[in-house]
C-alpha cells in the first residue's frame, strides 16, 4: 500500500525527474565522449568543479545562466586538458581521467577554502525557480512532475534530443561515431581524428560542468564537498546500460533516479522504520547494478574506445 | 585495351623519399601514371610499395621529394588534399567502422562537417548509380560488419568513387579475395579504365600483374629497379626484377633419414569448436627428414599442430619423444624436448606487436641461461641474439629494439624462423611457415628448413598449398576429418592421386562409402 501511494504522488514523479536531470546532463557528456572512442573518467571530478564553478560565480553576482556558462566552461577547460593527454599524446586514458578526477575535485576545495577562508557553513544563493509551463502544469500528476521544474531540467530534456539528432542526423555525429569505431576510417576520409576527439571530450566535458552546476544552481542553493558524490560514477554505468544511445541512456537515469526517489520515501514509512536506512541507500544501486548485467549483455561498445589513434603507424 | 602512349599525365611522383629510422622506405621514387591507365607497383613485402601509396595519400609526409595530381603540386601529410584532389585509395586493412551502415561509412567526411543534414537520400541514389556502372553490388543499408570481405573491399572503392576519384590506388586488394571475387574486381577495374579513371594496382602476385596492367614499376629495398611495359615482359623476368636473383626451386639432397624422434600411435584428441581433433593417427617424425602434412584447412592440421606443440595431450592413444614416453606434456615440455614452433599466425600467436625484436627473439628462452642469470634478465645478451638472428637470417628492421609491428610479414617470419632454428631443434613443427610471404621470403624460409634437415632435425611441414608440400617432403601425410593417410614417399604420388586423398578417399570403409 505504501508504495502505491508513492508511485500515485506527484512529489515522487517530480523528485524522479529532478534527480535525473543532473545524471542526463553529464550522462550525455560522457556519452558524446565515449562514442568519440575516449573513456572520461574525470567525470567525476568535472561534475565537482563545475557545481563550484557556476555556484561561486552566481555568489560573486553573475546572473544564473551566466553561471552556467562558467560551470560549462571550467568543465571544458579540464576537458581540454583530458583530451590533450589522452589525444595528441595517447595517454593511458583511465590514468588521465582519474587523474583529472583528483585534479577537479582538489581544485574546487582549494578555490573554496581560498575565496571564502573564514566561512563555516558555505554561503546560499538564490537558484534556479520552478517555472511552470503554462495549460501543461495543469494536468493532474503529470502537470506538478513534469512541468514544474526548473530551466535546467527542461535544458536536459531538450539535449536528449539535441544530442541524438546530431549523433545520428548530421556529417559531424557521423563523423564522431565513426572516430569511436574506427579512427582510420575517419582519416582515410580526409578529417582529422585528432580534432574531433578533442571536440567531443571538451564538449562532453562542459556538459559534466553543467550537471554538476545543477546541483548548487537548481536542487540546492549552496556548495558542499561531498555532495556529487559518485553521481559521476552512475554515468559512466548509464552510459553502458543505454548502450551508447542518448535516449536509453537518459531513459536509465530517470529509472535510478525513481529509485533513489523512491527510497527516500520508503524511509518515512512505517516498514522503514524497522529497516536499517542504509538498505534504503543502497536500493537505487543494486538495482542499477541488475538493470545494467541484464541490460549490457547485447551492447554494442564502440570499436576504438580506449584505443588511442597515432597517424602514421602501422 | 588500347591506349594512347601520350595521353594526359595525372600523377608525377618526383624524387620521393622516407626514412623510418634508420630504414629507408622509399629512395627517390619517381614515376608517372597517364589517364585510362592501370599500372601496377611490383615488389615484395618490405620493399616500399605500401610506405609509397601512404604517402602519395597523405598518411605519411614524404621526407623529400613532390607529387603532382592533374599538374598541380599536392601538400604532403593531408588526406583530404589527396581527395580533394581525386586520389582514392582502397586500403589494404580496410578502414570501415564495422558497427555502421555502407551508406554511413561512404558518407564519413564527404560534405562539410556542420552541415545540418546528411543528405541519404541523394546519396543512396548515387551509390545506387555507381554499383551499377562498376559493377560493385552491396546493400547500402547493410551494416559493414555483417558483409563479407569481398563486399567490404566494394564499400571502399565505392567510397573513393563517391568522391569522384579519378586515380584509384589499391593496395594489395586480391590478397583477401577468392578467385571469383579477383575476376569481379578486375572486371570492375577494367569499366574504370574504360571511363577514363587511372589505377594504381599493389601487388607481389604476378599472374594478377600480367592480367590487369599496362606497365609494371617494380621496387626492390625501397627502390625503383625497373618500369617495363607489361606486354614486353613475363612472370620469370619480372620475379627475376622484384627479388633481385635467378630465382631457383629447392632441391633436396638424396639421404638417409635417422631414427625416430617423434612417434604417435593410435592418437585421439577431443574436438575443439568446429575444429577436429585426432582420430587414431600414426605418425613418425624422422631425423633428417621432412615430413610434409597435405590437406584442406580446417581437417585436424590445428590439432596436430597443438600437440606436438604441447598446448593439447593425446586424449587416448601414445606419444614418444626420442624414444621415451613424455612424462607430463606442455608448451614448455614440448620446447624443453627441442620442439621448435613456426606458428600458423605469426601475429596473433608468434609474436607480441608492441614488444621489440629482442623481445620477441628470446620469448621461448628467457628464462634460460644466458638470458636470464640468477633471476635477472641479461638484456644484453638477448640484444646479441637478436643481432644475430636479424644478421644471419636477413630480416630487414631499424634494429633490435624496434617494436616488432613496424615488421612486414615477411621480415616478421624471418625472425621467427631464427627464434626456432638457433636454438638447434630436434624436432621442428612448420604450420604454414610462408603464407603470405613474397618469393624471396618463401625460398629464404624453403632453404632454412631444408637446411635443417640436412643438419639431422625432423621437421613437420603443415601446408595447404600442396605444391609447397610436394617440393619440400621426403614423405607426404595427407589429413582428413583429424585422420591421417599413410606415409607416402617422395615422387611416388602425384598430385592428382593426393587430391584424391585430400577429398577423402582412401580413408577406410567409411569415407569410400561418404
Amino acid at each position: 500500500m505504501d508504495i502505491l501511494d508513492i508511485l500515485l504522488s506527484a512529489s515522487f514523479w517530480a523528485a524522479t525527474v529532478r534527480i535525473a536531470s543532473p545524471l542526463i546532463f553529464a550522462t550525455l557528456g560522457e556519452l558524446i565522449c565515449e562514442r568519440a572512442g575516449v573513456l572520461n573518467l574525470g567525470i567525476e571530478g568535472i561534475m565537482v568543479i563545475g557545481a563550484f564553478a557556476g555556484w561561486m560565480a552566481v555568489y560573486l553576482g553573475t546572473g544564473l545562466w551566466a553561471g552556467v556558462a562558467v560551470a560549462m566552461l571550467a568543465g571544458m577547460l579540464f576537458g581540454l586538458l583530458h583530451a590533450t593527454l589522452t589525444v595528441p599524446f595517447g595517454l593511458s586514458q583511465h590514468v588521465v581521467g582519474l587523474g583529472i578526477t583528483l585534479l577537479a575535485t582538489a581544485t574546487a576545495s582549494f578555490a573554496y577554502r581560498l575565496s571564502l577562508p573564514e566561512v563555516t557553513s558555505p554561503p546560499k544563493i538564490e537558484p534556479f525557480q520552478p517555472l511552470e509551463i503554462p495549460g501543461l502544469s495543469q494536468i493532474p500528476l503529470l502537470g506538478p512532475a513534469l512541468f514544474s521544474q526548473t530551466a535546467l531540467t527542461y535544458l536536459a530534456f531538450v539535449l536528449i534530443v539535441v544530442v541524438s539528432v546530431v549523433l545520428y542526423r548530421t556529417p559531424l555525429g557521423l563523423a564522431l561515431r565513426a572516430a569511436g569505431e574506427n579512427p582510420a576510417s575517419v582519416e582515410a576520409q580526409g578529417l582529422s581524428v585528432t580534432a574531433i576527439r578533442m571536440g567531443a571530450v571538451i564538449v562532453g566535458s562542459g556538459l559534466m560542468g553543467v550537471g554538476g552546476a545543477f546541483l548548487t544552481m537548481s536542487a540546492f542553493s549552496s556548495f558542499f564537498f561531498e555532495m556529487v558524490n559518485g553521481r559521476g560514477w552512475i554515468c559512466i554505468a548509464l552510459v553502458v546500460f543505454g548502450a551508447w544511445r542518448p535516449g536509453k541512456a537518459a531513459l536509465g537515469a530517470l529509472l535510478f533516479a525513481a529509485f533513489d526517489a523512491l527510497q527516500v520515501r520508503l524511509q518515512q514509512t512505517p516498514m522503514g522504520a524497522l529497516i536499517p536506512y542504509q538498505v534504503f541507500l543502497m536500493v537505487p544501486y543494486v538495482l542499477s547494478i541488475l538493470a545494467l548485467v541484464l541490460m549490457s549483455r547485447r551492447a554494442e561498445v564502440p570499436a576504438a574506445l580506449m584505443v588511442p589513434f597515432n597517424k602514421g603507424e602501422r | 585495351m588500347a591506349r594512347e602512349a601520350g595521353a594526359e599525365v595525372v600523377l608525377r611522383l618526383d624524387g620521393i623519399t622516407k626514412r623510418f629510422g634508420a630504414l629507408v622506405a622509399n629512395d627517390a621514387i619517381s614515376f608517372e601514371l597517364r589517364r585510362g591507365e592501370v599500372i601496377a607497383l611490383l615488389g615484395e613485402n618490405g620493399a616500399g610499395k605500401t610506405t609509397l601509396m601512404n604517402i602519395l595519400f597523405g598518411h605519411y609526409t614524404a621526407d623529400a621529394g613532390t607529387v603532382e595530381v592533374f599538374g598541380h603540386p599536392l601538400p604532403p601529410g593531408h588526406p583530404r588534399a589527396a581527395l580533394a584532389a581525386g586520389v582514392g585509395m582502397v586500403h589494404q586493412h580496410f578502414t570501415l567502422a564495422d558497427n555502421m551502415t555502407v551508406l554511413e561509412n561512404i558518407l564519413l567526411g564527404t560534405g562539410t562537417l556542420l552541415s545540418p543534414r546528411l543528405g541519404s537520400g541523394a546519396a543512396r541514389a548515387r551509390v545506387a548509380r555507381l554499383s551499377r556502372d562498376f559493377g560493385l553490388s552491396v546493400d547500402p543499408g547493410a551494416r559493414v560488419g555483417t558483409l563479407s570481405v569481398g563486399e567490404r573491399q566494394r564499400v571502399e572503392i565505392l567510397k573513393a568513387l563517391y568522391r569522384d576519384a579519378r586515380i584509384l590506388i589499391l593496395d594489395e586488394p586480391t590478397a583477401v579475395l577468392t578467385p571469383q571475387e579477383t575476376t569481379a574486381l578486375f572486371e570492375t577495374l577494367r569499366k574504370a579504365v574504360a571511363l577514363g579513371l587511372s589505377v594504381i594496382f599493389i601487388s607481389h602476385k604476378l599472374g594478377e600483374v600480367m592480367a590487369i596492367s599496362a606497365r609494371v614499376l617494380v621496387l626492390r629495398h625501397g627502390r625503383l629497379v625497373g618500369a617495363v611495359a607489361t606486354a614486353d615482359t613475363d612472370r620469370h623476368k619480372l620475379a627475376e626484377m622484384m627479388v633481385g636473383a635467378e630465382i631457383t626451386a629447392p632441391k633436396l639432397s638424396d639421404h638417409t633419414p635417422g631414427p625416430a624422434l617423434l612417434t604417435l600411435s593410435n592418437v585421439d584428441t577431443p574436438r575443439r569448436g568446429n575444429a577436429p581433433g585426432l582420430n587414431a593417427v600414426n605418425l613418425t617424425l624422422r631425423a633428417g627428414q621432412i615430413t610434409g602434412l597435405a590437406g584442406v584447412s580446417g581437417n585436424g592440421q590445428a590439432a596436430l599442430a597443438a600437440l606436438i606443440g604441447g598446448l593439447e595431450s593425446p586424449a587416448h592413444g601414445g606419444m614418444e619423444l626420442h624414444g621415451v614416453v613424455p612424462a607430463d606434456w606442455s608448451p614448455r615440455a614440448a620446447l624443453a624436448a627441442g620442439i621448435a614452433r613456426i606458428p600458423e599466425d605469426r601475429h596473433r600467436t608468434g609474436t607480441v606487436a608492441d614488444f621489440t625484436l629482442t623481445e620477441n627473439a628470446v620469448l621461448e628462452c628467457y628464462a634460460e641461461a644466458p638470458f636470464s642469470r640468477k633471476g635477472w634478465m641479461d638484456w644484453a645478451a638477448a640484444e646479441g641474439f637478436a643481432r644475430k638472428i636479424i644478421e644471419t637470417y636477413d630480416v630487414r628492421c631499424p634494429g633490435p629494439a624496434a617494436r616488432i609491428r613496424l615488421l612486414s610479414g615477411g621480415n616478421m617470419q624471418k625472425l621467427i624462423l631464427g627464434r626456432a632454428l638457433e636454438a638447434g631443434p630436434k624436432i621442428i613443427l612448420a604450420n604454414q611457415p610462408v603464407r603470405g610471404l613474397d618469393i624471396g621470403a618463401v625460398t629464404f624460409v624453403h632453404n632454412r628448413l631444408i637446411a635443417a634437415r640436412d643438419a639431422g632435425a625432423a621437421v613437420l611441414l603443415i601446408s595447404e598449398d600442396l605444391d609447397e608440400v610436394m617440393a619440400l617432403s621426403d614423405v607426404i601425410h595427407v589429413i582428413y576429418e583429424g585422420r591421417l593417410s599413410p606415409a607416402f614417399a617422395r615422387g611416388t604420388m602425384s598430385p592428382a592421386e593426393l587430391g584424391t586423398w585430400m577429398a577423402g578417399h582412401g580413408f577406410g570403409e567409411e569415407s569410400d562409402a561418404a
